[in-house]
């Protein structure tokens, strides 16, 4: 039971992958009912470990590839903590994608991917040795790829190649960083923090910047960062997964493994890495808003926004200290719920009201009043307004930085505070006070489109309402960090 | 019979009885096909290590066969291609009709070579299936005419090489047999023996700066031709390399000797990669690309064969080539299969023509995507268990260098092979004869076993080391 678990976690969205990538065009029902059934048993599976590991129970499946390289699937708390929101955003963006795509060609291929996508998330979420989450890794770089370039256009497929163009070099990195370790150390399991002593210093703190480059890539760290606004051609639901869970969280995700469960954060603290690495993600933080302030399409915008904000993550990372270390993984979750809403908002303005840029914003509150709540309650958790929940992030990453000696933290969350303000309120100005244009349209006739973006909103309310619950992903990153990180 | 003898005797009599029934090639091609995968089945399931002693008369008077972990891998790829090769080439009508007679000898010429542990008998092996495999060039009709012509050329002088290395060690041993000479003293001549053996076989598998000949071959033959030339003509004479490095004359080897060999399989692979991105056929982008790969399968020298400290991981680095040769095997002969069924579709394989083929043909996208991932050595593979093990090596081994090239490389086969899958994904719908799914699906299942043994690489491994030779891991 305990080794059946993980895998029946992870068929559940490759069986869906593989059955549909056959399946004839036309047949809608069979496809959709693969993707939500595949969906909700994967999320069923995940809420009976969720118990069980609150418990302190532990899972554990392992495939022996050849001597010293094994595939092994490891479930602890961290890993649910990411799984759990793979697995509820999976869902509701699947609800998204089949309303938004309706009957347009090329689904099989769509779905296909989708849950190849979701199901190397879960791996990955799941891998409990360091080249298991690389295969898991590069599973997804894969799966990304025909996502991207979904619509076929010049435009897509440019941007597909700047995805692998920047993706690949990153997988390189990060296999040399894997291997050079490994050969001095064995295999590394993600349990048993590997005997660093056995390298010199300067040898290990070349293998972490291969790390943090490889990794890197996918968390959109600067200056690593230039694939991910073009990878806005893709379409709408796409680009949601992409901003909340799948690529970017899989970059943060990894820097937090590597940080805590490979190099360890005193060992990372010993080779003088962690302030390097909190200023990078600093730099990214400042950076990304102060890009995003000079977008003008609404996609661009957010997607400098997840630039920004993904390195709240690594920030909480690098900082020595529990509190950086829950803020950071309570934005993991927080940030997925938050973005998703704006992304999926984004695709319905554009999709319902043909809006693409900010001006096309204008007075939209009024016709479209429940997508229009949904961005706005997105946009002011960005920020960081009090009760949202990207506020609780922000309190206990400033904590952090008190308590890890590193005061102008709180500096930098201040700025982007501010910019984060600068960029999101005139898009809310413009959806409820200016007037809209004459010849505007726009309606929310679309149920499937706006429901997922509502529940996706109201969690990002309710977690940060009710972070004080065990339940809340503040908790478990409290569990996780007391457990884990704190014996 | 023997099922080790049934594998040898197989195809011969299928060549023969093709050449006597000319229109019945294809059925004969299909029995053999299914005839050999039982006798292989029986030989792996016993795993162990088959001889058999022809005529009764052991080494050093007869010749031994002997099928170890390598020599049953390799047969069982060959197998795997043979019957993908058959399986597309059987609907061509066009094919000329000396191919079936010639692919059925050239696939008993290559299970001769793995099973074969005597250097004159590989020898025959060797000159058998280059004579096939210059007719094979050939069948592509006038236009292949030169490329064949070069290619036998070339062809021929390694045989000359390898046959003159041959000799002198039979003058200075008086035996033949790869186990017995292990055991022989080395003699002065050993050097110079190996060094004309190598370079005639380097020649025939084409490692930079030898390999000028294969991509026209590979490019101009039919393209089941090409599978086949691609995916298994160079491994044969690797293999007869492996035997005679690791097996043979391990003590011949020489620290400037292998690296010599590395370096030269580390310029295959950035000559064999760059030239890849600057063709516009398909044919010749895989050809190329089999150039650069070939390339990797030299690493094994200094990897499996450097000083002690490395002998822990040494192994590895032995069987990762080996999965290298394997999995390379596989892939390409997805990619010439796909190659072929996108000309019976759209009557070209220039790159333009192949814009938005993903759409009427998506089996073979998808096939041509999973082999690029095997090539390109991203997990899960063959390509990339190979790549994982041999990095390994390098770095246990204080050898970064040949860890670079490996990585290095990878990224060079992305950019190659993005060329055609960008192409293949592009928006237009082109106007093309629909080709049967059965078909489509030929070369995918090659292309999912190069991915699965990747995945299933637990048992391949074990089965590998099956009679391997000590030296690869107390190094040369």
């Amino acid at each position: 039971m305990t080794a059946l678990l993980p895998v029946a976690i992870l068929l559940s969205s490759l069986i869906p992958a593989g059955v549909t990538f056959f399946l004839a065009q036309d047949s809608h029902r069979l496809r959709n009912t693969l993707s939500l059934g595949g969906a909700t048993v994967k999320l069923a599976l995940i809420v009976v470990m969720l118990v069980a590991v609150g418990q302190g129970a532990s899972y554990e499946a392992r495939l022996n590839l050849a001597p010293g390289l094994y595939l092994l699937l490891r479930i602890d708390a961290l890993s649910l903590l990411f799984m759990t929101l793979s697995a509820v955003l999976w869902l509701l963006t699947t609800v998204y994608a089949i309303a938004y795509f309706g009957t347009k060609a090329e689904l099989s291929r769509f779905f296909g991917f989708f849950s190849l996508c979701v199901g190397a998330t879960t791996g990955l979420a799941m891998a409990g040795s360091l080249i298991t989450f690389f295969l898991f890794f590069e599973l997804l770089t894969l799966s990304t790829w025909p996502l991207v370039v979904h619509k076929q256009d010049a435009k897509s497929l440019a941007a597909g190649r700047s995805y692998l163009t920047f993706a690949l070099p990153g997988s390189a990195a990060l296999l040399l960083a894997i291997v050079w370790l490994e050969s001095a150390t064995g295999p590394v399991l993600f349990t048993e923090p590997p005997d660093l002593s056995v390298m010199p210093d300067s040898h290990l703190r070349i293998i972490f910047a291969l790390f943090i480059a490889g990794l890197g890539v996918k968390a959109a760290l600067v200056p690593l960062h230039g694939w991910l606004p073009g990878a806005m051609a893709a379409p709408a639901p796409v680009s949601a997964l992409l901003h909340a869970v799948a690529v970017v969280k899989a970059g943060a995700f990894g820097i937090v493994r590597l940080v805590y469960d490979v190099f360890g954060i005193a060992s990372v603290q010993d080779l003088g890495l962690g302030t390097p690495l909190a200023l990078l993600a600093s730099v990214t933080i400042l950076w990304g808003s102060v890009r995003a302030l000079q977008q003008g399409e609404i996609k661009k915008r957010l997607a400098f926004s997840t630039v920004s904000q993904v390195s709240y993550i690594v920030l909480g990372a690098a900082l020595a200290g529990p509190y950086a270390a829950i803020g950071g993984l309570a934005h993991l979750v927080h940030q997925g719920l938050m973005k998703i809403t704006l992304f999926f908002c984004a695709g319905i303005f554009d999709e319902r009201a043909g809006a693409k840029r900010i001006e096309d914003l204008n007075g939209l509150g009024a016709r479209m009043p429940v997508t229009s709540v949904c961005f706005s309650l997105g946009a002011l958790g960005m920020i960081g307004l009090p009760p949202m929940a990207g506020f609780v992030s922000k309190v206990y990453l400033g904590l952090g930085g008190l308590q890890a000696g590193a005061p102008w933290v709180l500096g930098v969350l201040a700025a982007s505070t501010l910019l984060n303000a600068a960029y999101f309120l005139p898009l809310l100005y413009r959806l409820w006070f200016l007037p809209a244009a004459d010849a505007a349209t726009g309606d929310e006739r679309a149920p499937l489109l706006v429901a997922p973006a509502a529940i996706t909103a109201l969690a990002s309310l309710a977690v940060g309402v009710f972070a004080a619950s065990a339940l809340s992903p503040l908790g478990w990153a409290t569990l996780i960090v007391t457990r884990e990180y704190l014996p | 019979m023997t099922p080790l003898i049934a594998l040898l005797a197989l195809p011969l009599a299928g060549a023969l009885m093709a050449v006597a029934v000319p229109h019945r090639g294809a059925r004969i091609a299909g029995v053999v096909v299914v005839a050999s995968a039982g006798a292989l089945i029986m030989l792996v399931a016993q795993w162990g290590i088959p001889h058999a002693a022809p005529g009764g008369w052991g080494a050093p008077l007869g010749i031994m066969l002997e099928a170890d972990g390598l020599a049953l891998a390799f047969m069982a790829m060959v197998l795997a291609v043979m019957a993908g090769v058959c399986a597309t080439a059987a609907p061509m009508r066009e094919l000329p009709t000396p191919f079936w007679p010639l692919a059925l000898l050239a696939w008993a010429a290559l299970n001769a070579i793995f099973v074969s542990r005597d250097l004159f008998n590989l020898y025959v092996g060797l000159e058998l299936l280059t004579l096939a495999a210059v007719a094979l060039v050939a069948t592509g009709g006038d236009k292949a005419l030169a490329a064949a012509l070069r290619y036998l050329i070339f062809a021929l002088t390694g045989s000359i090489l390898y046959l003159a290395g041959v000799v002198l060690v039979y003058s200075a041993h008086g035996v033949l047999d790869v186990s017995l000479l292990a055991a022989t003293l080395p003699a002065p001549t050993d050097r110079v023996a190996m060094g004309l053996m190598t370079a005639g076989l380097l020649i025939k598998t084409a490692l930079f700066p030898f390999h000028v000949w294969l991509p026209p071959a590979h490019a101009a033959a039919p393209a089941p031709a090409s599978a086949m030339l691609s995916a298994l003509v160079p491994k044969a004479s690797f293999v007869i390399l492996l035997r005679l490095w690791f097996e043979a004359m391990p003590d011949a080897a020489d620290d400037r000797l292998l690296t010599a060999l590395a370096v030269l399989g580390a310029l295959a692979v950035g000559h064999g990669g760059i030239m890849a991105l600057r063709q516009t056929r398909l044919k010749q982008i895989i050809a190329y690309s089999t150039v650069a790969q070939i390339g990797y399968l030299f690493l094994v020298f200094p990897l499996a064969g450097g000083d002690g400290a490395a002998q822990p991981w040494a192994a590895g680095a032995w069987t990762g080539a080996v999965f290298q040769a394997l999995s390379h095997g596989l892939a390409k002969a997805a990619m010439f299969l796909c190659a072929g069924l996108w000309i019976i579709a759209v009557g070209s394989d220039r790159l333009e023509d192949l814009r938005g083929l993903a759409r009427g043909l998506p089996m073979t996208a998808m096939a041509f995507a999973l082999a690029a991932i095997t090539l390109m050595g991203l997990p899960p593979s063959g390509g990339f268990t190979a790549k994982y093990l041999m990095m390994t090596t390098a770095f246990a081994s204080g050898q970064v260098v040949w860890a670079l090239v490996l990585a290095g490389g990878g990224l060079l086969a992305a950019a190659y092979l993005y060329r055609p899958m960008g192409a293949l994904f592009a928006r237009e719908i082109p106007a093309f004869t629909p080709v049967p799914r059965y078909l489509q699906a030929v070369p995918l299942v090659l292309a999912l076993l190069a991915v699965g043994m990747g995945v299933l690489s637990d048992g391949l491994y074990a089965f590998l080391q099956l009679g391997r030779p000590g030296t690869a891991e107390e190094g040369l």
